[in-house]
């Protein structure tokens, strides 16, 4: 094999083996510069992969041993599954309320023109804009006037109010992007508006939705700023490994996030599945 | 149910949470920034007294926070970049088949926990972790060299961190340029640098000001990276604000400085917006 390589070398005499290396570089630089870059966003990810193996006991900090029992046991650290529990239902809640309440929003600002539109998109892009910690701090300084103490509702709002301006916007393109022929068709069909929408737009614009919940609830499950503000004595789990972060982890938190991880993939995945097969024909 | 109103019907659950939730805490934390303590008052007791000069204390008191966030969150900026605009261009005009897949794993990561990547790097880059001895052992680094509780290692967290909203946007903006527009550039004798320069780049300035945008602004207010990265050398605006509010219960000042911070990126968006000449961000 490699003499044959050799005597294809030999044949082509006019080109210098260091002149063909360094186009080969020049050609291929990008994707070396690629998997640079992937092994670089991969490393904390593999590093909380493998110390969730960790033997460790109460601090994860060095390697002492390879053990299934933090994943037969994921709760078995304290507080680790009361802060999960915690955030899944904050996150459905903040999901459920900033879906309905952005979706409502999308189709005003993307299907009809109205007084005030642009004002309603600048008030869609600020909270964007602004830091979290200025959100988290101000709503935190709103409850306390009105004596409401932090705690799990009050994060409930705070998650709500930043959730909603990434609902909006992940529903505006997908309306965006919508075929008006289509509803044109149901319409000529003798559907009345109320059935074009609930038989044509709806199901059209539901992956939108659908992307637009999964953001949400990724963005309320992953906050620590603006939570750390308002979440009182409560513990999220972002909370939870920043409390604990200075003693050492439990290794039971990286079997949860490494858990996370791979939920979030594959239901990323089986939703480009399900996004192809009820892709319209064009 | 007529036809003008509706659109209005379907901003105003949506607003009215928006305005109670965020236009009315920022409204409130303006007024807070400049009370001042009542003078027998317990801790965390103030009445309104106008005092503005609230703001001019707080700027000269944490000038060197205020710039230290800044020039982080540029560097951090400009890596991200650095590393984002390869990678993204990789993936729309190299990846083939593959565009999908490695389009989910540049979001991967992400789906483990903010917190716990933040610790995993602190982790890697610590005593123990396999970098820093491995650097030792070639001497690149010195015995005494530490690369966590350093500015290098708050820079580089906060620039993994929001890595997605960087590539993300470029993504976007590369993806949805035709490459007729680099053949027609080849065509006419530009090589591939002057295509690049040319054509490309302008062509995915969009993304350029989005991705910048999306990872300034976080990044600039943000306290996560330096806490758990950093040391009492490398605090930054955000760690300030959060211990006026949790430990010093100074809110006077913690929001004078949130409302400083929050002017002073608005400014600089604004000024950025102006030069880059993209207003197609919303």
């Amino acid at each position: 094999m490699s003499a044959h390589v050799k005597q294809k070398d030999a044949s082509i005499p006019t080109i210098p083996v260091k002149a063909r290396l360094s186009r080969w570089f020049g050609r291929n630089l990008i994707r070396i510069y690629a998997v640079f870059g992937f092994t670089y966003l991969f490393i904390p990810v593999a590093y909380t992969f493998a110390f969730s193996f960790n033997d460790s006991g109460k601090s994860n900090l060095v390697w002492k041993g390879f053990t299934f029992d933090n994943w037969k046991n994921p709760c078995g650290a304290p507080e680790v599954c009361t802060a999960l529990g915690n955030s899944i239902k904050i996150g459905l809640l903040a999901t459920i309320f900033s879906t309905i309440l952005g979706t409502m929003i999308a189709f005003a600002i993307g299907r009809y023109a109205f007084k005030g539109r642009s004002s309603s998109n600048l008030l869609i892009f600020l909270p964007m804009a602004t830091p979290e910690i200025v959100l988290g701090a101000s709503l935190l300084s709103l409850f306390l006037v009105f004596q409401i103490n932090p705690g799990f509702w009050p994060t409930v709002i705070a998650h709500v109010m930043f959730c909603i301006s990434f609902v909006v916007v992940t529903v505006k393109a997908r309306i965006a992007s919508l075929d008006p022929r289509l509803e044109q068709a149901a319409m000529d069909l003798y559907a009345n508006e109320l059935e074009t929408f609930r038989k044509v737009t709806l199901p059209l614009v539901a992956p939108g939705i659908a992307g637009a919940a999964l953001l949400a609830f990724s963005l309320s499950f992953d906050d620590f700023i603006i939570t750390n503000f308002n979440s009182g004595t409560l513990k999220t789990f972002p909370e939870f490994v920043y409390t604990s972060a200075a003693r050492g982890i439990p290794a039971q938190a990286n079997v949860i996030g490494s858990a996370m991880f791979f939920l979030a993939l594959i239901i990323v995945i089986a939703g480009q599945f399900v996004g192809k097969r009820v892709k319209v024909p064009k | 149910m007529s036809k003008v109103k509706l659109p209005y019907l379907l901003l105003l659950p949506g607003f009215l949470f928006l305005f109670t939730f965020f236009i009315l805490p920022i409204a409130n934390l303006a007024q807070t920034s400049t009370q001042t303590p009542i003078a027998d008052g317990d801790t965390g007791q103030y009445e309104q007294t106008l005092r503005f000069s609230n703001y001019l204390d707080a700027f000269t008191e944490n000038q060197e926070q205020f710039a230290r966030s800044f020039v982080f969150a540029l560097c951090a900026t400009v890596l991200a970049l650095a590393i984002s605009y390869p990678l993204a261009y990789a993936i729309a005009f190299k990846a083939g088949r593959l565009k999908n897949f490695l389009l989910v794993l540049v979001v991967a990561p992400f789906f483990v926990s903010f917190l716990l990547r933040t610790v995993a790097w602190k982790q890697i880059l610590g005593e123990e972790g396999f970098i820093v001895p491995s650097l030792r052992t070639f001497g690149i680094i010195s015995e005494s060299t530490t690369l966590t509780s350093t500015s290098f290692a708050v820079i580089m967290g906060m620039t993994y961190n929001f890595l997605p909203f960087m590539t993300l946007p470029l993504y976007a903006s590369l993806e949805r340029i035709d490459p007729r527009t680099m053949e027609a550039s080849g065509d006419l004798y530009a090589n591939g640098i002057t295509t690049f320069r040319k054509v490309t780049l302008p062509l995915s300035m969009p993304g350029v000001v989005a991705g910048t945008l999306l990872t300034f602004i976080p990044a600039a207010g943000d306290y996560v990276n330096a806490a758990i990265l950093g040391s009492p050398n490398t605090r930054m605006i955000g760690n300030v604000i959060e211990s006026r509010y949790f430990k010093i219960v100074d809110y006077p000042t913690a929001a004078a400085l949130s409302f400083t911070l929050m002017l002073a990126i608005l400014i600089l968006v604004t000024l950025y917006i102006r030069k880059a000449g993209t207003e197609e961000l919303v």
